[in-house]
């Protein structure tokens, strides 16, 4: 990834649609985005309000793509890109902003500001202006396979520890199956018991599913750090590894971006549509409940609460499906202040957590979510991303709030009838 | 020049000139905006980009509880400054007698003494707002010279108009003059500056419930 000035003001160039003109020309600097966004809410510094952090972009447009602001150019009239603009925005653009996109839900004038802040990070990068921990963990992805180096052995150990705890086949590299599911690097790594809760309950269920040894991770760097070559290179991997298995159906594991990456950039990124679907684990588990293929037995009496991951629920559109799920399993389901689209991010999405200079302010805002818990007092918090649960963890930690995070695949396998 | 000459000019070439550049500006803009297209969603739908971005376009007018609650300030005098520039530009009746010159056709008004307060209230409003803009953090760091100016071409035809209708200080002639001059000034600003909102607002509204409704999000 070789880096420039110039590089980066052609990306910014390239990111300019009719939305985004749309969008900054409705603008009316009304600060609402602020009140919405967490890292203002919890450290009340302006420069966290979330339309302030697409200047660059914002510039861009305005000299390029207004007939004002050419005039202005050509009399050298116009604020530029430099990189001491940028430098100042980094840590705006990507230690201050999860791409949560809850700005995106409440401004006025309807802009997608967490879309615009997206592509501001493909002309950031593009000049040289990411961070060194997701710029570490992309090269990881691109030449590993994996932004936390998580190579094939390392899931063959977990996978045959899984057979021998359960006595259960995980299905490797078969061809026709109809479902292919992809795991996070972290899933791999922190949680094992995934990968065991899907292969009993897709046993149970009666469907044939398999893993891809050649393209297994489904996370993607390249989305969070805005380099979107690379985001594509990631993508494209999986879509061979699933076209050559001929599966019907590509699975998203419990992971937030992985999610956004697969399902809803992935086509874009490569530049033609899917011949496969790609669903995320939830919809699956949903549909299995539809057709009766889950049979659950016992109910959780504890107090439960759904965290909504960001990209999966308010990005993603995957909503009343882990409510559908827990409503199996739990007979005491409360829902949070602010929830589904409206949740609050906890705090360590969008490259946030793979980004060390950032562990103070993800950990600052955590409050965000702990004054949201602490209104309903649950006595457990259910959720489907390995990002926020490990986030979630560790600022339970930091408040010292003694609250167990579960997930919602994991649960339920753990409540299947046998 | 005669305060009549001075009148005529205002309401003759002066305004003539005005509606050119404001009509041609907004026109100018819109093209900007849309020549530059987008390119088409390649990922399966799961909801309707149209219907989706129709829906936004109302329902963004209406903020959830939480945000309502956050931003109470802004949302109120938001829209009573809003509703209160419609009422005193759309329903008040020399106004109407004014478009009906333009259009050819006219429609109801309110009574003038709810319009003549309804101005009060707006000025008010826009002056609260100012203050907001001018002491509250957020607003402080990403106010502009624009936001600024922009709110000053806001408020002169409410003033001057107000003023005109209670012959305050001159000559009615002189005092209708200058309130045509001011809507002028905001007509040939209106284009180049954020009050391109008033209508590309229906654009960013349906652009953002489009992104969203294609994912299967309500926004």
């Amino acid at each position: 990834m070789s880096a420039s000035l110039d590089k980066g003001i052609n990306a910014l160039k390239e990111q300019v649609d009719s939305s985004v003109a749309a969008f900054f020309s409705s603008c009316t600097h009304c600060g609402m985005c602020a009140d919405a966004c967490l890292f203002y809410t919890e450290t009340g510094c302006p420069t966290a309000t979330p339309i302030t952090k697409v200047e660059p972009l914002r510039r861009i447009w305005k000299s390029e793509y207004t007939l004002l602001g050419r005039i202005g150019k050509m009399f050298g009239l116009n604020k530029k890109v430099d990189d001491e603009l940028l430098t100042k925005w980094e840590k705006r653009v990507y230690d201050n902003c999860t791409l949560c996109g809850r700005c995106s839900m409440v401004c006025p004038v309807g802009n997608d500001i967490a879309l615009m802040i997206r592509k501001t990070r493909e002309g950031m990068a593009a000049a040289g202006h990411a961070p060194e921990g997701l710029i570490g963990a992309t090269k990881r992805a691109v030449t590993i396979g994996s932004p936390m180096g998580v190579k094939l052995p390392a899931l063959m150990a977990q996978i045959n520890h899984v057979e021998k705890d359960t006595g259960l086949k995980v299905p490797l590299d078969v061809e026709g199956a109809e479902y292919m599911l992809l795991l996070s690097s972290m899933e791999i790594m922190n949680f094992p018991e995934f990968i065991e809760a899907i292969a009993k309950i897709f046993t149970k269920a009666g469907v044939s599913w398999t893993i891809s040894t050649e393209a297994f991770e489904a996370t993607n760097s390249g989305i969070q750090i805005g380099v979107s070559d690379i985001a594509a290179e990631l993508v494209q991997r999986i879509v061979d590894a699933a076209e050559k298995l001929k599966v019907k159906t590509v699975i998203s594991p419990e992971c937030g971006h992985a999610y956004m990456a697969i399902r809803w950039d992935g086509p874009n990124l490569i530049g033609k549509p899917f011949n496969f679907k790609v669903r995320h684990i939830l919809e699956i588990l949903d549909e299995f409940r539809k057709d009766g293929r889950l049979k659950i037995t016992g109910k959780e009496e504890q107090r439960l609460t759904y965290h909504d991951p960001c990209q999966i629920s308010r990005r993603g559109g995957v909503i009343e499906q882990p409510r559908n799920l827990i409503n199996m399993f739990s007979n005491n389901f409360v829902e949070m202040p602010d929830t589904g689209k409206m949740n609050w991010c906890c705090g360590a999405g969008g490259g946030v957590s793979t980004n060390e200079r950032a562990d103070k302010v993800r950990l600052k805002v955590f409050q965000r979510k702990k004054d949201q818990l602490d209104e309903i007092k649950p006595d457990a918090i259910v959720s489907a991303c390995s990002n926020c649960r490990i986030h979630l963890e560790d600022g339970l930690e930091e408040y010292n709030m003694d609250i167990p995070l579960m997930s919602l695949t994991e649960t339920l396998a753990e409540h299947l009838a046998d | 020049m005669s305060e009549i000459e001075f009148l005529n000019w205002v309401r003759g070439p002066g305004f003539q000139i005005a509606i050119i550049i404001f009509v041609a500006g907004v026109i100018i803009r819109f093209a900007e905006i849309l020549l530059l297209g987008r390119k088409p969603n390649l990922a399966e739908a799961k909801g309707s980009e149209m219907s989706s971005g129709l829906r936004t376009i109302i329902t963004r007018s209406i903020p959830d509880k939480g945000t309502f609650q956050r931003s109470m300030f802004t949302v109120v005098a938001g829209y009573i400054f809003h509703l209160g520039l419609f009422i005193t530009i759309f329903l008040f009746a020399p106004h109407i007698l004014m478009f009906k010159d333009i259009f050819g056709f006219g429609w109801p008004s309110l009574p003038t003494p709810v319009v003549d307060a309804m101005a009060i209230v707006t000025i008010i409003a826009l002056f609260a707002v100012l203050i907001h803009r001018m002491r509250n953090t957020v607003l402080k760091f990403i106010s502009t010279k624009e936001d600024y100016i922009v709110w000053l071409v806001t408020i002169l035809p409410l003033i001057t108009g107000y003023i005109a209708f209670h012959r305050i200080g001159m000559t009615a002639p002189t005092l209708l003059a200058i309130h045509i001059l001011s809507v002028e000034l905001l007509l040939i600003m209106f284009p180049f500056t954020k009050l391109m909102h008033t209508f590309t607002i229906v654009m960013s509204r349906w652009y953002g419930g489009a992104i969203s409704g294609y994912r299967g999000v309500k926004s």
